[in-house]
């Protein structure tokens, strides 16, 4: 247990390599959010953010993200415990949750192309699905790697390797619900009241 | 701050942190989407409350949710997102800039 408990411990190598990569995707958003920034007003006669965005949905989502974040963190409490059962209870909560806030996403990115709102018709459009499908990107692979962590422990139980592979999908997860606030402040709210 | 030398992990996660992360990030999250869905303030002011609420939800959520401090544990970490900080405030910074002298040079051509 003890050797399972030291390879979930955040200052192991991988880990800051992991970070490391985290922080190169730091960058990426940043310029996404500032392409976004730059472009937000330039419609094209095409329809404008207040006419695009529903704030209900976008609460929905922002719930959902933040309950997996809380779902996640369980998992990793269960998981020093070592409390399999509740280890894969926990990531398949997460799943749910992460599942719910992708499909919901999707459904309105269908919806806005069908409303000829697709990301051809205006720059302001173009860096909205830009932006906002790179996030919806990343959680869809954090998706699959939870699915994979959740074999794997069916498999293999409670290894140290098992244990140092959900430290890291640990840091990945709440990094995309870090990045998930920057999109509501930035993209959502202040789009709503123009 | 040296007791992360020890051989038994020192910051196993707790419940009660998680929890504690949690219900601040909900409240920091309610405030911007309450103050936008009723609109309660004018639109600079609301501007300037999701900004404020967004920062210090973010500082919550790497205290709580990504552990980060500035133990030895995590120095690196933590010198590696202040080196991200810097090279954002480059690209970023330097970005705007270029974009803003765009715009002033085409709008001089207009005229």
């Amino acid at each position: 247990m003890k050797t399972v408990l030291a390879a979930a411990r955040a200052d192991t190598e991988v880990n800051f390599g992991f970070w490391v990569y985290l922080m190169s995707d730091v960058i990426i958003f940043s310029m996404l959010f500032l392409v976004y920034v730059d472009l937000s007003q330039r419609y094209a006669g095409g329809p404008t953010a207040s006419e695009v965005f529903e704030l209900r949905g976008v609460f929905l989502e922002t719930m959902a993200l933040l309950f997996s974040s809380l779902t996640f963190g369980m998992a990793m409490v269960s998981l020093h415990q070592g409390h399999k059962s509740r280890v894969m209870a926990w990531l398949g909560a997460t799943f749910v949750l992460g599942a719910f806030f992708l499909g919901h996403e999707l459904s309105e990115f269908i919806k806005l192309v069908h409303e000829g709102a697709s990301f051809t018709r205006s720059g302001f459009l173009s860096a909205y699905f830009g932006l906002v499908g790179t996030h919806g990107t990343h959680v869809f692979f954090g998706l699959i790697w939870v699915v994979v962590m959740v074999v794997q422990i069916q498999l293999h139980g409670l290894t140290a390797p098992i244990a140092s592979r959900l430290a890291r999908l640990s840091l990945f997860w709440h990094f995309l619900d870090l990045v998930w606030i920057c999109v509501f402040s930035t993209v959502y709210l202040p789009g709503v009241m123009q | 701050m040296s007791h992360s030398t020890d051989a038994t992990p020192g910051h196993a996660p707790t419940a009660r942190g998680y929890l504690i992360g949690f219900v601040l990030a909900l409240v920091l999250t309610l405030i911007p989407f309450g103050v936008v869905a009723f609109g309660l303030l004018s639109q600079g002011m609301a501007l300037i409350v999701i900004a404020i609420a967004a920062i210090l939800q973010l500082a919550v959520h790497l205290r709580f949710f990504l552990h980060l401090d500035m133990s030895t544990e995590q120095r690196w970490n933590t010198i590696s997102i202040l080196f991200s900080l810097l090279i954002m405030v480059v690209m970023v910074g330097g970005t705007m800039w270029l974009f803003y002298s765009l715009y002033v040079r085409h709008m001089m051509v207009g005229h």
